[in-house]
């Protein structure tokens, strides 16, 4: 443990809505309890002008920097949180919740109903964007927040964060989108729906029931995994991690796993499997397919009177939303006449840019929550 | 800053929304921001200088201004600035068509290859280089040379009417010449354009 690293941390956890106050969706239904697991790091200021809120993505938690005891890896964004990193922890307050529909903390769909009752299963309602940020904003009058430095987040991370600036723009200062986007193409929602199939027949999906039956899809989320996993790097990181490479010290043709590459998405897999639910993987995945906030005639109005200071950030060998998807983004908040940053990143990676060590793409983030206003 | 970067700046009115073409480091935004309550963006294709002007609080968009300026809306911008660039564009007409569709008025300054300077290294069998063109034919960024008059010729081309034209000395001297004159003895000139769907020429113009 550097001492870029904001050490050792805990999560914690808040009861952000009950039954006497409930979570009101965007679908109209309504939800209670809701309890929120997050980490913070650094100080709220005086003024409480230093908060960067962080919205992570798909598969993430509210782990995304320092230690817990006992672990072998640090949190998911620790390259980019931390004393004298981009979003430097001596100087900005952080806050990282895990999200709604999540698995780590969070109430989703294997969350005891109504707070004591059985897994909600398949009977968990289904959620939008919206009503992740919801909670995010909860979440920060919680912690007496009311203006944000900055909220920023790579992948579905980012399209909460590019939900909640155009819906509350007031509510922050600079909003920065990584490798995201707003609206998903017929080939992402399939990657997707190729994804849920593999969860949904397994027989171990149970209809959703797994958890009251005490049995789990196990292959079906594994699968589910391999395939993301490949979408999330590039064919020539792949090839530069394992290219052709046998797994064992020779090759024996057949069924089993003969090559490294193999090896590999079996163990991501496998480990996927250990961390995280099925449930939840269909869930936040549906969240991203129905997301469209640009869709409507009227979705800059709000950033139309209240300006936000954006960074835009595509990699260039990001397939899964490529630098087409950011793009998009850009022409909407141009024409909307926004203070707009963006820059293209080079990066051997892909999608997983976002959560690695790539020099430009860190000091970029690092300029633009440095500057004046 | 430098001396046609203050007499771009001095034709920009105070609050103006301003996209500048070539930004560099972001310092004629930044200038404007400070000094004139202008708002605006920088367009910026070289790396460092990307970063340096994201340092200095001036937003830009990296992207190839060749091909890619309908990233920007139209009507969006009070002002488009393409200082010192156009040399270096492959599509120059294809850009000052861009920026008549996303601003209201441009402002275009370009080195004078037709400097008597320029003339003379020419008839004496070289390449020029002087102060406004101080590279190599080899290792210039420079792909496009114009004189003031052929530049013009392009101006009206693209329906952009000159409402002013500032011709500049080789060390950045607003001259007061008049247009065959300015071809033969300025160095660079500043033009600001106004598009003009209409067609109706006949402004001043150093043509």
């Amino acid at each position: 443990m550097g001492a870029d690293s904001v050490g050792v941390v805990n999560t914690q956890t808040v009861r952000l809505f009950d039954s006497a106050n409930p979570l009101r969706l965007e679908s109209g239904a309504e939800l209670s309890p809701v309890d929120v697991a997050y980490e913070t790091y650094g100080t709220l200021n005086a003024d409480r002008s230093n908060a960067i809120f962080i919205c992570h993505a798909l598969t993430g938690d509210a782990h995304a920097a320092g230690w817990h005891l006992g672990d072998k890896h640090p949190g998911w964004w620790d390259t980019m949180i931390g004393p004298g990193k981009p979003v430097d922890t001596n100087r900005f307050y952080v806050i990282v919740p895990n999200l709604l529909g999540g698995c780590q903390g969070t109430t989703g769909p294997a969350s005891p109903r109504g707070g004591d009752g059985p897994a909600y299963g398949l009977d968990f309602p289904i959620l939008m964007m919206d009503d992740l940020v919801r909670v995010h904003r909860a979440l920060m009058a919680y912690l007496g927040v009311e203006r944000l430095y900055a909220a920023m987040g790579g992948s579905l991370g980012g399209m909460q964060v590019l939900q909640w600036a155009l819906e509350t723009p007031e509510q922050m200062e600079r909003a920065i989108v990584i490798a995201a986007s707003s609206r998903l193409t017929a080939q992402n929602i399939a990657f997707s729906a190729v994804a849920r199939k593999a969860i949904m027949s397994d027989p171990g999906f149970r209809g959703g029931r797994y958890a009251q039956e005490g049995d789990n899809p196990d292959t079906g989320l594994a699968t589910a995994r391999m395939l993301a996993h490949i979408t999330y790097l590039s064919e020539d990181a792949l090839s530069e991690k394992f290219g052709r490479e046998p797994q064992f010290s020779e090759s024996n043709p057949g069924f089993g796993v003969d090559f490294a590459v193999e090896s590999y998405l079996d163990y991501q897999g496998e480990s996927f499997v250990e961390r995280f639910d099925a449930l939840s993987y269909l869930y936040l995945t549906r969240v991203m397919d129905y997301f469209d906030p640009l869709g409507s005639d009227n979705a800059t109005d709000a950033i139309g009177a209240n300006p936000v200071n954006w960074l835009l950030i595509s990699f260039d060998t990001d397939w899964r939303f490529g630098d087409e998807h950011t793009r998009r983004i850009l022409r909407a908040l141009e024409r909307a006449e926004q203070p707009v940053t963006y820059r293209m990143v080079p990066s051997k990676w892909g999608h997983d840019s976002f959560l690695l060590e790539v020099p430009r793409y860190l000091e970029t983030v690092e300029a633009f929550l440095g500057r004046p206003l | 800053m430098k001396r046609d970067l203050s007499l771009v700046s001095d034709f920009i009115p105070s609050g103006s929304r301003v996209l500048d073409l070539g930004c560099s480091d972001g310092t004629l935004l930044a200038h404007l921001f400070e000094n004139k309550g202008c708002r605006g963006s920088g367009v910026e294709i070289d790396p460092d200088a990307v970063l340096e002007a994201i340092r200095r609080g001036v937003p830009v968009v990296e992207l190839d201004m060749d091909a890619e300026l309908d990233a920007f809306g139209t009507d969006t911008y009070d002002v488009v600035v393409l200082s010192r660039t156009i040399q270096t564009l492959r599509r120059p007409e294809a850009v000052l068509r861009q920026m008549a569709r996303i601003g209201r008025k441009l402002i275009v300054s370009a080195p004078n290859f037709g400097w008597w300077g320029n003339r003379i290294t020419v008839i004496r069998g070289h390449m020029p280089i002087s102060k406004d063109l101080p590279y190599e034919w080899f290792n210039s960024p420079n792909i496009r040379f114009t004189t003031l008059v052929d530049l013009q010729k392009l101006f009206e081309a693209c329906e952009l009417q000159v409402e002013q034209a500032i011709p500049l000395s080789p060390h950045g001297n607003p001259l007061r010449l008049r247009a065959k004159a300015a071809n033969l003895l300025a160095g660079a000139a500043v033009y600001l354009l106004k598009p003009n769907p209409t067609g109706n020429l006949g402004h001043p113009s150093l043509g």
